[in-house]
C-alpha cells in the first residue's frame, strides 16, 4: 500500500505542513498544501481510481505527465493528469470511469 | 542584447540560462513544472520546506547555486507551470506557451520570441511491457523516485525495483528513504555486457569522477540497507486481484530471454521498472532538428543543433547522467548568447568525457531483443488503447507493407491519449518498423504538449481576428 512519509519522523526535518481539503467523488479528503492531487490520493493508500474502456483499474505509472494513466476529473474539466496537477483548497476530483463511454 | 529562450529547467537548462546570461543576454526559460531543477533535482514544494532536504540529492549545492542565481539575476527570467507546445523558426524562433495549471482550461497564452533557443527537455523512462504491468502498483521506476523526492510518497511497503542501468540504484536509494522494503534490484545486464560496457578503459572514467562518486554512494546505501543487487535477472510477470501482490521473477540469458525453470515469486506490493529512457524530442522536432540515426537530437561540438540559432542540451542528446547536463548546458547557453568559443574550453572537454559514459551505459544495458520471450498473447503492449501483444503481431503479419502507420491506424496501438509516448518505440520493435521512415517513427506528434481543443480553437481565432467577427 502506498503511503505518505509522517512529517515527524521523516529524517529531511520537515516545517510542520499545513492542510488543506478536496473532495473526491463527494468524499471530504484532507491533504498537505503543496501535494498534487494524485500525491493527496497515493498518500491515503489509493493506487488506482481510473477505469479504463476494457473496465481495468489505474493509477500513477509514469508519475511526471507522460502516460496519462491518471487522469481525473478537476472542477468539471476532464482528462486533467493528476500527477502534474497542484491541489488547491476546495478543489473537487471526480474519478474518470472510461468504461461507460462506450455505452453512452 | 540577444535574447535567449532556454526550454527545460533541469541542470541542463539551469546551467545554459546562467551561462547565456554571464555571456550578456537576456534569459527566458520555461519549464512545464511547478518549479526549476526538472526530475534531476526533483524536490518539495515551497509550501513544504524542511531542513535536510539536500539528503535526497546529489550535486544539491549545485542546484541551489543555480537557483538561487537565476532568481537573484534581473537578466534572467524563469517562467513555471509553462507548457511549450508549438514552435516557429522561420526567421528567429517563436514559442507557443500556456501558462498555468496542469491541463486547466483557460491557461494565459504566450507566444515568446528569442534569438536563440537551447532546448534541454530531457528524457523520461521507458518501461518494456510484461505480463501485469498494467496493474496499479507497478510503476515505472522513474515514478517512484518522483513521488519519493517531490512528495515524500511511498509506492509501496515491500518494493521491488527491476529493469536496466545504473539509475536503477538511485531509485532503490529514494524508496528506502521513504521507509519502503526494498526486496531486491534486478538487472537484466548479466556481468559480461556490463564488464564490455565498463571495464574497458578505465581511466576515462576518472574525469568523471563526480559520476563515479555518485555510483559509489549509491553502492555503499545498497550494503548498509542489504537491498540485494542480482544481475541477469528481469521481472517477468506482476500479479495480484486488481493490483500488484506478486512479482515474478527469472534469471535471463544474455540476449534478454528468460531461463525456463529459473522463476521466482516475491510478496510485494511495489513494482517499479524500467529499461532505459526516451528523450522528449517533441519541441526540437518541431522545431525542425535533425534527429540521428541514435534517435536523439544532433549536435555538433558547440552544441549546435541542424536549425540555424537552436541549440540543444542534456539527455536529448544522448543519455549521459548529470556532468554531461552540466557540461552541455554550459556550452549550449554561453554559444547561444554570442559568446566565444575560448571562454568554454574545459566544458567543452568535459561533454566528451561524458559522452563516452553513454557509450559505456548502452554497451552495458541497451535493450537486447529475447525480452519478448516473457510476452504473452493477452499481455497489454498500448496502454491507453489496451492493444494487446497477440493482436499486434498479428496485423502486422497481415499488413502487407508493414508500415507502422497502417498497424497504427489499424490496432489503434500508439493511438491514444499519450500519443505513443510510453509504447511508441515498443510498437516499432514488435512490429520491425524502421523508425527512420518517416511513416515509421513513433516520435513525430502533431502537437509537441496536449492542449484542450477548446484552447485551440481560442488561439487561433485570436492567430486570425478576422474569424471572430463571422
Amino acid at each position: 500500500m502506498s503511503s505518505i512519509v509522517p512529517f515527524e519522523s521523516d529524517p529531511i526535518r520537515p516545517a510542520e505542513p499545513r492542510c488543506l481539503t478536496i473532495s473526491v467523488d463527494g468524499e471530504r479528503i484532507e491533504g498537505l498544501r503543496g501535494q498534487s492531487i494524485a500525491g493527496i490520493l497515493l498518500a491515503q493508500g489509493r493506487t488506482a481510481w481510473r477505469t479504463t474502456v476494457a473496465g481495468r483499474e489505474r493509477g500513477v505509472f509514469c508519475g511526471i505527465g507522460v502516460c496519462f494513466d491518471c487522469v481525473g476529473t478537476v472542477n468539471g474539466e476532464s482528462d486533467v493528469r493528476l500527477c502534474l496537477r497542484r491541489a488547491r483548497d476546495g478543489d473537487t476530483v471526480e474519478t474518470q470511469d472510461d468504461s461507460e463511454e462506450d455505452t453512452r | 542584447m540577444k535574447h535567449v529562450l532556454v526550454i527545460g529547467a533541469g541542470p541542463a537548462g539551469l546551467t545554459a540560462a546562467v551561462a547565456a546570461a554571464d555571456a550578456g543576454a537576456r534569459v527566458t526559460v520555461l519549464d512545464s513544472g511547478t518549479g526549476p531543477g526538472g526530475q534531476y533535482w526533483r524536490h518539495l514544494p515551497p509550501e513544504r520546506p524542511s531542513r535536510r532536504e539536500a539528503r535526497l540529492h546529489h550535486g544539491w549545492s549545485e542546484f541551489e547555486r543555480l537557483r538561487e542565481r537565476t532568481e537573484r539575476d534581473g537578466s534572467i527570467d524563469v517562467v513555471t507551470e509553462a507548457q511549450a507546445w508549438a514552435i516557429e523558426t522561420t526567421g528567429g524562433a517563436t514559442v507557443h506557451a500556456l501558462i498555468g495549471p496542469s491541463d486547466a482550461a483557460g491557461r494565459e497564452a504566450l507566444a515568446l520570441e528569442a534569438d536563440s533557443l537551447v532546448f534541454a527537455t530531457g528524457a523520461h523512462d521507458r518501461t518494456l511491457p510484461f505480463p501485469g504491468w498494467n496493474l496499479p502498483g507497478v510503476f515505472s521506476a522513474g515514478a517512484a523516485q518522483a513521488l519519493a523526492k517531490g512528495e515524500r510518497i511511498a509506492v509501496g511497503r515491500r518494493a521491488v525495483v527491476a529493469g536496466a542501468g545504473p539509475f536503477l540504484l538511485p531509485v532503490a536509494q529514494s524508496l528506502t528513504a521513504t521507509g519502503s522494503t526494498v526486496l531486491g534490484v534486478y538487472e537484466a545486464a548479466r556481468t559480461p555486457a556490463l564488464a564490455k560496457g565498463w571495464l574497458p578503459r578505465p581511466w576515462r572514467l576518472l574525469s568523471s569522477a563526480r559520476k563515479g562518486g555518485e555510483l559509489a554512494g549509491y553502492l555503499a546505501h545498497h550494503l548498509r540497507h542489504r537491498v540485494p543487487y542480482r544481475l541477469g535477472r528481469a521481472v517477468v510477470e506482476a500479479r495480484g486481484d486488481g493490483r500488484v501482490e506478486e512479482a515474478v521473477i527469472a534469471r535471463l540469458d544474455a540476449d534478454w530471454s528468460p531461463i525456463p525453470g529459473t522463476e521466482l515469486t516475491v510478496a510485494a506490493d511495489a513494482v517499479c521498472v524500467s529499461h532505459g529512457f526516451t528523450p522528449r524530442l517533441e519541441l526540437p522536432i518541431a522545431a525542425g532538428c535533425e534527429i540521428g540515426p541514435d534517435r536523439f537530437v544532433t549536435v555538433d561540438d558547440d552544441q549546435r543543433t541542424s536549425v540555424d540559432g537552436v541549440w540543444a542540451a542534456g539527455e536529448i542528446t544522448g543519455i549521459g547522467g548529470v556532468d554531461a547536463a552540466l557540461a552541455e548546458g554550459r556550452v549550449a547557453g554561453h554559444l547561444a548568447a554570442g559568446g566565444d568559443r575560448s571562454a568554454i574550453g574545459p566544458a567543452r572537454r568535459r561533454r566528451r568525457a561524458s559522452a563516452d559514459f553513454a557509450r559505456r551505459i548502452e554497451a552495458a544495458h541497451g535493450v537486447r531483443p529475447g525480452w519478448t520471450a516473457w510476452m504473452r498473447e493477452d499481455t497489454v503492449v498500448c496502454r491507453c488503447e489496451e492493444v494487446a501483444y497477440g493482436a499486434l503481431l498479428g496485423t502486422a503479419a497481415a499488413t502487407e507493407q508493414g508500415s507502422l502507420r497502417s498497424v497504427k491506424l489499424t490496432t489503434r496501438a500508439g493511438l491514444g491519449i499519450c500519443q505513443a509516448r510510453m509504447c511508441g518505440r515498443t510498437v516499432e520493435e514488435l512490429t520491425g518498423a524502421d523508425p527512420s521512415r518517416a511513416a515509421d517513427t513513433s516520435d513525430r506528434r502533431p502537437l509537441a504538449a496536449p492542449v484542450r481543443l477548446g484552447d485551440l480553437a481560442g488561439l487561433s481565432s485570436k492567430d486570425d481576428p478576422q474569424k471572430g467577427e463571422h
